[in-house]
């Protein structure tokens, strides 16, 4: 008999156990699909908070309150504070920098008419869209002017003015914001950057109408004025060690501290701020890939069961089958066809699936997924490994009996 | 043809030694038709299973047409089955979801025979049997005596020299049991193949021409019959006895007694 002869036997099988077959594929099918469609979303998560922080500038130290480290957040962060005074000091002892900008922001309630939102509010100087990279689709910037004289003016990130107005104009729009009327004056072109803090969901305010109109007492403490952070846009990326350096020397006087003592502020470069979420990010794709890990694992049982039951029934398919002349290779092959086809047809499917999961997920906004060849491979290798030995394991003892004891066999 | 020579087949089960077949000899002629009888676990079926290859004897020597069996290994003994040897099984043993005529093909198959000529040969086959008409019909489609036909005619398909039934009728009403060998005689004359079929039924045993029992794994008896029951004759309810009342009919869970007693029987013993 030739291979033909073989593929034909095999497939008859798996069409004459209609269900099993299904059963047997729907394991591969789940094992594979959540493998792919995690795996997904955690490369999706990983790329799009890298991406924020690369978005910004290669340029970029930022400066905040506490420590920010990877590993236990330390105890200081909730109390520790950064003051305008520091970011004066900061504008005053950094030569290198090219713009330090304060930056208070926080969470708001914004109407326009019967529509609201919770968006972050920022507000800064005027060159922090320069420094954040972002541009303008319509109306203008915030100015210096606009700094001068407090104006309540805004300037919408694309989602928030979609959220507010749909398809109407904003521009020359009031909008209230924690119950202050602001005049829209501007809108951004949307980064593209989705997730965690999105500049296409915020809102941009002069720092002084923040401060005087806005944030009122929230913004003070003790009489003093507080930020957020503060981002240093350097010169030149060569000085960006120099200010890193400086800023923490300025600072430690600033808050009276001593050089060795521990510092209630942490000032990072851009590189050093990637290196921490990266360290977040592969925490958060190692979790996925537990999931994951479980599913393939869930998946893989579901086989073996499929496989083991049927054991008897097909160990004594196998015994006529011999005793009607087939040889113990002849019989493995089939099992081996079986199997293969099995893995290979419910791989697709499950990779198939998975994709949509994420393509659906994508669709939703949340994250941008990305699906990776590399987790396709494992979870289509792992599943097909799983459904060839389960199935081949229990023909291949049963190809050795004899006939007689493999159509006795219960 | 058969040669067997101080057979024994032993089987451990746990601690203890079960002797199935207890050192038997055997003969039997190309073309012959026989009956192996005896009560359940002589080891009637073991024996059958051995001179089907199905399974190999633990000592003795088996010749099946001049080739020493015992010595063959698995693939050699596939082989064997393939082209020598037709079986008959009690629980017939088709394929499920599979349609007759891809249960007759599957020995072709494994033979070697290609697409062509298997479809022709199985359907051939099938029309001995008088299934011709139940060509693509799957094995729950159809009655008992119809899946052993289809089990007959896979076991003929091969055209094997000998063709082997354990027994054949013991999952089918007394009626179409009769029918079934009536099938077997029927092929026994036409194609000369060596027929030898286990039965714990005497009736069904008297259509051969030499029946052989079996008693706790030895040769018991071993008997010609001088004028066996032609195809369709009656069951012995429904013959007319001359020398007592008529027996009820003979099926080995009703009568056991009468394998112990075949002097009872009708039967030139």
């Amino acid at each position: 008999m030739d291979l033909l002869d073989n593929f034909r036997i095999a497939l008859r099988a798996l069409s004459a156990n209609k269900l099993r077959s299904a059963l047997t594929m729907l394991g591969i099918i789940i094992g594979v699909a959540s493998v792919v469609a995690l795996m997904a979303i955690g490369t999706g998560a990983t790329a799009s908070i890298t991406g924020q922080v690369q978005g910004t500038g290669s340029n970029l130290v930022s400066v905040s309150p506490g420590q920010l480290r990877a590993g236990p957040a330390a105890a200081s962060a909730n109390t520790a504070i950064l003051y305008l005074s520091d970011a004066h000091a900061l504008q005053a002892g950094l030569p290198d920098a090219k713009y330090v900008l304060p930056i208070f922001q926080g969470s708001t309630t914004s109407t326009y008419q019967q529509n609201s939102v919770r968006v972050n509010t920022i507000a800064s100087l005027p060159t922090y869209p320069t420094v954040r990279n972002l541009s303008l689709a319509h109306g203008r910037l915030l100015t210096d002017g606009d700094e001068r004289d407090v104006s309540r003016v805004a300037v919408l990130g694309s989602q928030t003015a979609t959220d507010l107005f749909g398809p109407r104009d904003p521009l020359g729009q009031s909008i209230k914001i924690n119950g202050t009327s602001f005049k829209v004056v501007g809108v951004l072109v949307s980064s593209g950057a989705s997730g965690f803090s999105n500049t296409d969901q915020s809102i941009l305010v002069p720092l002084e109408t923040g401060y005087e109109k806005l944030f009122g007492v929230a913004a003070n403490t003790t009489g003093r004025r507080q930020v957020s952070s503060v981002l240093i846009s350097a010169k030149t990326p060569e000085s960006v060690n120099g200010i890193l350096v400086k800023a923490d020397t300025i600072l430690r006087r600033a808050h009276g501290l001593t050089p060795t003592a521990d510092a209630d502020f942490s000032v990072l470069s851009q590189q050093q701020l990637l290196q921490t979420l990266t360290t977040i990010t592969t925490t958060l794709t190692i979790f996925l890939g537990a999931i994951a890990g479980i599913s393939l694992l869930v998946g893989g049982i579901g086989i073996m069961n499929i496989m083991l039951v049927s054991v008897t029934e097909r160990t004594r398919e196998i015994g006529l089958r011999k005793a009607v002349g087939a040889r113990r290779n002849v019989i493995l092959l089939q099992f081996l066809i079986e199997t293969l086809f099995l893995s290979l047809i419910g791989g697709m499917l499950g990779i198939g699936l998975g994709w949509a999961i994420a393509e659906a997920v994508t669709l939703s906004k949340l994250i941008t997924t990305s699906v990776t060849p590399t987790s396709v491979a494992l979870a289509f290798l792992f599943s097909s490994a799983v459904g060839v030995f389960f199935g081949l394991y229990p023909a291949y003892r049963a190809s050795r009996l004899r006939p007689i004891e493999a159509l006795r066999y219960e | 043809m058969i040669d067997i020579e101080n057979v024994s087949k032993v089987y451990t089960l746990g601690e203890s030694e079960v002797r199935a077949l207890d050192d038997i000899s055997l003969h039997i002629a190309q073309g012959e038709m026989t009956a192996i009888m005896g009560p359940s676990g002589s080891g009637k079926s073991t024996l059958l299973a051995i001179l089907g290859c199905l399974d190999v004897p633990s000592s003795g020597a088996y010749k099946l047409d001049g080739v020493s069996v015992e010595k063959l290994n698995d693939d050699q003994l596939a082989a064997v089955r393939s082209r020598k040897i037709g079986f008959v099984f009690q629980q017939f043993n088709l394929l499920s979801r599979t349609s007759a005529l891809d249960n007759v093909m599957l020995p072709l198959t494994y033979a070697g025979v290609g697409g062509k000529q298997r479809r022709r040969l199985a359907t051939e086959a099938l029309q001995k049997v008088g299934l011709g008409d139940r060509l693509h019909h799957r094995p729950n489609e159809l009655s008992g005596g119809q899946q052993q036909r289809v089990a007959i005619a896979r076991a003929l398909v091969n055209s094997p020299a000998i063709l082997l039934a354990d027994e054949p009728t013991g999952a089918l009403d007394s009626k179409t049991g009769d029918e079934i060998i009536s099938l077997f005689q029927q092929l026994h004359r036409d194609l000369g193949q060596t027929v030898i079929y286990v039965t714990h039924d005497p009736f069904i045993a008297r259509h051969t021409g030499r029946i052989v029992r079996i008693a706790d794994g030895r040769i018991a008896g071993d008997d010609q019959v001088e004028h066996p029951l032609a195809a369709g004759t009656p069951r012995p309810s429904d013959l007319a006895l001359p020398n007592g009342p008529a027996p009820a009919p003979q099926t080995a869970a009703t009568q056991p007694a009468a394998l112990t007693l075949p002097a009872q029987l009708p039967v030139a013993a």
